[in-house]
């Protein structure tokens, strides 16, 4: 008996660790020295805590904290935008009547499936003429009309939460004289905390990891986010220092690493009630 | 067995909602028109001008020559023309790109749900395990992973050790033009999270009972896999396929960091073409005429998962019709 129940366990470790290995291997090398590289082990006898020190100062004129502070400018401010734009039209989809809604939230659901390569163009053109390439105007906008990366998965996100809200408890705030705006920013706001928590930590997660946009976007070294700066540090040296290389690109997935640790729970049921109640 | 005639029960209440329904819509008033559209304010202007009105300027200048420098400079149809016929670039880009997705798609798919199931139990620590599984599709995209890859399929990397224990000799696997593709399906391959945790949401809906019944007549765990599982799981199947499918013709981030589209365009996937084409080059009208191939293209496909998902999609809402 005491083997059976063993089995599930060995099998998941078997893959965890297969899954997990990459992984370690990364955080072994980050602490290797160009010249252990080569060797088999997972982590050298003497840990080359140097890479990470130098390498926060491989960009010259610019250590990593200011491509740090920079990709937070950018984050938050997405973050912020895309939270407030985004909750605002959930609960015109979810509680407001008025005409075409029907309509508008089957295109915004279109929208989801939209490829991005098609509107790239036209939007770089139109946001160099208005000279907003080389700032974060490009990504605070979309974010502020409720687009942006997810926008459209956030509000369809925020829908389906306030429609299993009972209904009278905005019914009775309207009797008493409340308004649109009241019942919105006194009774749903506080009620949807949850969800404002789920989306909040996909915007954050998803723009950490988007490299397109800022690609396209940001080109001076003086605005460049983390991603940029390691594009940067692959590009730019002949003999590329790896370990260090290696140990930047650990340092740089650190904050999506604990805002993940700290709200998996949220994360998890998000993408399974994205994909189960549609 | 009750459930057609729950179906049936169902729609004959249903049949007076509906006609209520049309009643309503003729006298109809709407309850808050102004503040609704004040509230959707932000999206419907995000739409009409970040989404609408870039999809229809694509369009024109999908048939214009157009360099950022100069106006755009009308040509009619001549890139589309242009794409099909004479370019050489095209069909390789294209021909990449659908290995790409009929690898990674199958396989990604297979591997999510094979986990996915082994997951659905309730043993201890079970969130250990899956927070380790979930966690290469946390870092998905950004450039870190990237990095990571080239590292790992590098002549130095453990990929290389691994194969010295057994006596291969190692190279590497990103500068060969036969392998560096593989290397790419593999990582997207490596990162199933999202369709695991979706899988496994939907692995939980189905009702034990189900296998229980199934074992006391004496249906083997194959068999229960093939007969329950698979048929009951196919709407989600469907939906992880559409959305796998959709981001894999975009994958970009990967084949520009880890590969630059070589060794000998061996890894040109067609978003890394399209990128080149509109921002190394500037030509924006032909860069416009490709996007909307794309478009066109990823549309025909999934409406071809859409409309065979009529011969293996089992919906048990339509009384186990399929």
């Amino acid at each position: 008996m005491a083997v059976k129940r063993l089995v599930p366990h060995a099998g998941l470790s078997i893959v965890s660790l297969i899954m997990m290995y990459p992984v370690f291997w990364w955080l072994g090398a980050s602490l290797k020295s160009n010249a252990d590289m080569s060797s088999a082990a997972l982590f050298s006898k003497t840990l080359h805590w140097s890479n990470f020190t130098e390498g926060w100062h491989a960009v010259p004129n610019y250590s990593f904290t200011h491509f740090y502070i920079n990709t937070f400018e950018l984050i938050l401010g997405v973050l912020f935008t895309s939270v407030v734009s985004c909750s605002l039209v959930a609960f015109a989809f979810a509680r407001l009547d008025f005409p075409l809604r029907n309509i508008w939230f089957g295109v915004m659901l279109v929208t989801l499936m939209l490829p991005t390569q098609v509107t790239i163009v036209p939007q770089y053109v139109l946001f160099n003429k208005l000279h907003w390439v080389n700032t974060y105007l490009p990504f605070y906008i979309p974010h502020l009309l409720a687009g942006g990366i997810g926008g459209p998965f956030f509000i369809y996100l925020m829908v389906q939460f306030i429609r299993s809200i009972p209904k009278e408890l905005d019914e009775s705030a309207k009797i008493d004289g409340c308004s649109w705006w009241g019942i919105y920013w006194r009774i749903m706001l506080p009620l949807i905390k949850p969800a404002l928590v789920t989306v909040g930590i996909y915007c954050f997660l998803w723009n950490w990891d988007d490299f397109f946009g800022q690609l396209l976007y940001v080109n001076s070294v003086d605005k460049y986010t983390i991603n940029l700066a390691l594009k940067l540090f692959i590009d730019s040296q002949g003999s590329v220092p790896w370990g260090q290389l290696l140990a930047m690109s650990l340092v740089s997935i650190v904050p999506a690493v604990v805002i993940f640790f700290l709200a998996q729970r949220h994360f998890v049921e998000g993408i399974a009630a994205g994909a189960l109640k549609g | 067995m009750a459930k057609p005639a729950a179906n049936a029960a169902d729609r004959a209440r249903s049949v007076p909602a509906l006609s209520d329904k049309r009643i309503n819509i003729r006298t109809r008033r709407w309850e808050s028109p102004i503040a609704g559209y004040l509230f959707l304010s932000p999206w419907l202007l995000g739409f009409l001008l970040l989404t609408l009105g870039p999809i229809c300027m694509s369009f024109y200048y999908s048939l214009t020559d157009y360099s950022l420098l100069a106006a755009p400079n009308w040509v009619g149809w001549d890139n589309y023309h242009r794409i099909f016929m004479s370019d050489d670039t095209f069909p390789k880009t294209l021909k990449i790109t659908f290995v790409f997705v009929l690898l990674t798609v199958p396989l990604r798919l297979i591997f999510a749900l094979l986990i996915a199931m082994m997951l659905n139990r309730n043993v201890k620590g079970i969130s250990f395990y899956r927070t380790m599984v979930y966690f290469p599709s946390l870092i998905g995209t950004s450039i870190a992973v990237s990095i990571l890859w080239k590292n790992i399929f590098g002549r130095n990397g453990f990929i290389n050790d691994v194969l010295g224990f057994f006596g291969i000799a190692g190279k590497s696997w990103i500068a060969d033009p036969h392998y560096s593709l593989y290397t790419l399906i593999l990582m997207m391959v490596w990162q199933f999270g999202s369709s695991m945790i979706i899988f496994l949401a939907g692995l939980k809906q189905i009702s034990r009972d189900l296998y229980e019944a199934s074992s006391v007549d004496g249906a083997s765990k194959i068999r229960q896999f093939f007969t329950i599982t698979l048929p009951l799981l196919s709407p989600i199947i469907l939906f992880n396929m559409v959305q796998t499918t959709i981001n894999s013709f975009q994958m970009f981030t990967q084949a520009f960091v880890v590969t630059n589209g070589g060794p000998v365009h061996s890894t040109y996937v067609y978003v890394m073409y399209l990128y080149e084409t509109a921002f190394t080059k500037y030509q924006m009208g032909y860069a416009s005429a490709l996007a909307w191939v794309l478009l066109v293209l990823i549309g025909l496909v999934t409406a071809l998962l859409f409309w065979s998902s009529r011969y293996w999609v089992f919906y048990e809402s339509q009384g186990g019709k399929r």
